[in-house]
């Protein structure tokens, strides 16, 4: 091993930390090292299995993201977590009054206020993860051009934020339940898997749409707009039954339609449209295959153009 | 011995310009319908990295040494795959950690344990990696009593220290260093050193780039020297950074006009050159902090009967004027009227003024103490180095526009016998 040029200016810093137990210059054995290199960094390499086991090792990472976000939207405001039940309870209210009291749209025999909450959770989850995780490359640009981690962390942690919004507020569809007088039933076993299906659905837009808004910074402006959109091309704030029979195979292209059926569904009740969820299944699939895939191609170039 | 980082050929390219970032749909759409008519966007392309190929062995501490933009960040950036490299390969056989800022992810609403946990998970350390060595940071960095509180009632010096002190304690087989020993006061930054020294002699590898060749000397067995992007040198510490120190940066140390119909100027005055060199010595010459050096400028003048004055501004790499100064001590032709021919003029700065950095020049040639006739930016840029001996037990930058060498003096006014310092 090479000796070192150790000038005197150094002496007075190493006798610091000679105490913590270093070991003395040059005495340590080189570490083993492996046949394979551990990492190769080439241009266009797509790491493959090697992203997953990545993703596994950062898994920390993504829970003090989701912990962060908590901690830190929630701390300057007043009333704190309870806007996570007001958002959603608030916009029930004021669909309650226009739609459901003032343009009476039909909701199959349910109190309206109940139906259109059923939904209109999965739905603030969808939108608002869709919203945050769309912006959240461009918004970490800080971390991504100084640390390296699996960059889907951070659309991940910014729809796992709102997920735990989301499970926060079923308290509240509870209570309501219990005010309506509607009784639990087993269709309530299937939210797991439908959380899970619309956290996936989430996720992949979001991915897409974060990768999508590094590159061309218009995505931020368009998406909201979009988002609204999506609200109304999907059973929130109206039954399936109004969509005309004849629009109705196009209507179901959308995958949140069997995913917000699904919800009602679990929550009141009615029998499950399995069809419709197997499709929407189908389609979430494709589109976080598809987001997957257009995050990877683009992730390598993140540093340079953020 | 088998190398533990081993890098073959790496290149980068960096489009510069409007189409390098915050790309708009339009632009692309737009570019896209002129492309059949214009061809490619000239969008101007910068080479940062160019082939450059080392191995490094385990437990080498290697400093990477170049003037700005020589491409070390890049480097920096390609080896921790923040940035993908265009063209070239890296081998890695060990975990790397990277260290390209310290604080990287704190949050200012946080508190300092939170920040801790937060920070050393984007560094990629284990929650209870974090957990073992907590006491162990929060004594390194001295916080102990706010480790409660938010960091944003942090001073800056308690944040920096908190923040290396995360970084410091990252375990990695290879670690990557920016410029980041620049932080907190005298003290804390010899600890710095201290921990980056032990670090190495634990076997680790490091690989560090800094603007302190004293430092650099000191940690580091070898040094790569880049720029332009390429590999200049690679060897022992000493010797590459001797060399490095000895070449000068100046880029416009030496300008000459040779023909005054184009030379900058206007009808009264054209100048004919300007340089900056160590009184004793040629333009290409390094100046260090402690160099005294002129700063010369020849000009024609074309007019009869014109009272001359040249006014030099000097500005740092941050655009701070360091200081303006013009001939008003000149002792034959100031406040004279001159008669046209070439005359030159000589500023004589003196040593243990500057501070160490880049600086540009701009040059005013002024009429009758108060008329600009014309102003000329950047007539002049240079660097001043650090000197190597100038610095003891002080790493970092030492602040301020200048670094005057001023006089000191301290008087024993009450005290015991024996009291006087021993020589």
């Amino acid at each position: 091993m090479t000796t070192r040029g150790s000038t005197s200016i150094l002496e007075p810093a190493a006798a610091l930390t000679d105490s913590s137990g270093a070991a003395p210059a040059g005495e340590s054995a080189p570490p083993t090292l492996p046949e394979s290199p551990l990492v190769v960094i080439e241009p266009g390499r797509s790491a493959g299995l090697g992203a997953l086991r990545d993703l596994w090792h950062y898994r920390e990472l993504l829970y003090f993201l989701v912990w962060r976000d908590l901690k830190v939207r929630y701390k300057q405001t007043a009333l704190g977590v309870a806007w996570v039940v007001m958002q959603p309870l608030l916009t029930t209210l004021v669909f309650s009054v226009f739609l459901g009291l003032l343009v009476r749209v039909p909701s199959d025999g349910v109190p309206y206020p109940l139906f259109v909450f059923a939904a209109m959770l999965p739905w603030t989850f969808f939108s608002g993860a869709v919203a945050t995780s769309g912006n959240s490359l461009v918004g970490s640009s800080h971390l991504i051009t100084k640390v390296y981690f699996p960059r889907v962390i951070i659309p991940m942690a910014a729809v796992g934020g709102r997920l735990m919004d989301f499970l926060v507020s079923f308290a509240v569809l509870a209570l309501m339940m219990a005010f309506y007088g509607v009784a639990p039933t087993w269709n309530l076993l299937m939210l797991p898997p439908l959380v899970l299906l619309v956290t996936l659905l989430a996720l992949g837009v979001g991915m897409w749409a974060s990768a999508s808004n590094v590159r061309y910074r218009d995505v931020a402006a368009i998406l909201p707009v979009l988002v609204q959109l999506w609200m109304f091309a999907s059973p929130v704030v109206y039954p399936l039954s109004v969509v005309p029979e004849g629009w109705r195979a196009l209507y179901s292209l959308n995958p949140l339609v069997g995913v917000l059926a699904g919800f009602r569904s679990a929550v009141l009740g009615h029998a499950f449209d399995w069809g419709a969820l197997a499709f929407s299944a189908a389609v979430t699939a494709a589109i976080l295959a598809f987001a997957a895939f257009t995050f990877r191609r683009t992730e390598k170039h993140f540093a340079d153009l953020v | 011995m088998k190398p533990i980082v081993r890098a073959e050929g790496l290149s980068k390219q960096y489009t510069l310009g409007a189409s390098a970032s915050h790309d708009t749909l339009r632009d692309s759409l737009m570019s896209a319908i002129r492309s059949p008519l214009r061809g490619r966007p000239a969008g101007r392309t910068l080479w940062a990295l160019r082939d450059v190929s080392f191995e490094v062995a385990p437990g080498e501490v290697v400093g990477i040494v170049g003037r700005n933009g020589a491409g070390k960040s890049t480097l920096l950036k390609v080896l921790s795959r923040i940035t993908e490299p265009t063209s070239g390969r890296v081998e890695l056989y060990g975990r790397v950690g990277s260290l390209l800022e310290v604080g990287t992810g704190f949050h200012p609403e946080l508190t300092g344990r939170e920040n801790m946990f937060l920070n050393g998970a984007i560094l990629g350390m284990r929650r209870r990696e974090i957990e073992a060595k907590f006491d162990e940071i929060v004594a390194f960095a001295e916080v102990e009593q706010f480790i409660d509180t938010p960091v944003k009632r942090y001073s800056s010096g308690m944040y920096m220290r908190l923040a290396f002190a995360v970084a410091a304690h990252l375990e990695p087989e290879v670690l990557i260093v920016d410029e980041v020993l620049a932080v907190g006061d005298a003290s804390f930054q010899r600890k710095c050193l201290g921990k980056m020294g032990s670090v190495a002699r634990e076997g680790r590898t490091v690989l560090f780039v800094s603007h302190n060749m004293t430092a650099m000397q000191g940690l580091c067995d070898r040094v790569i020297w880049l720029s332009d992007g390429r590999v200049k040198d690679d060897g022992g510490a000493g010797e590459v950074v001797s060399k490095y120190l000895k070449t000068s940066f100046s880029a416009m140390a030496e300008r000459v006009w040779e023909d005054p119909a184009t030379a900058p100027g206007d009808e009264t005055v054209r100048l004919h050159s300007a340089r900056v060199r160590p009184v004793d010595g040629a333009p290409s010459d390094p100046i260090t902090v402690s160099t005294p050096f002129v700063m010369e400028f020849e000009y024609w003048n074309l007019k009869p009967e014109m009272v001359l004055n040249l006014s030099l501004v000097l500005v740092n790499e941050e655009g701070t004027v360091l200081f303006n100064t013009g001939p008003i001590n000149e002792p034959v032709w100031h406040g004279r009227p001159f008669p046209p021919g070439l005359f030159r003029s000589a500023c004589r700065v003196p040593g243990g003024l500057m501070n160490d950095g880049a600086v540009r020049v701009r040059l005013y040639v002024i009429k009758d103490q108060s008329v600009v006739l014309f102003a000329h930016e950047d007539v002049l840029a240079f660097d001043v180095r650090e000197g190597v001996e100038q610095r003891k037990h002080w790493y970092s930058k030492w602040i301020g526009a200048v670094r005057p060498n001023l006089e000191w003096r301290t008087e024993l006014l009450e005290g015991g016998a024996g009291a006087a310092p021993a020589r």
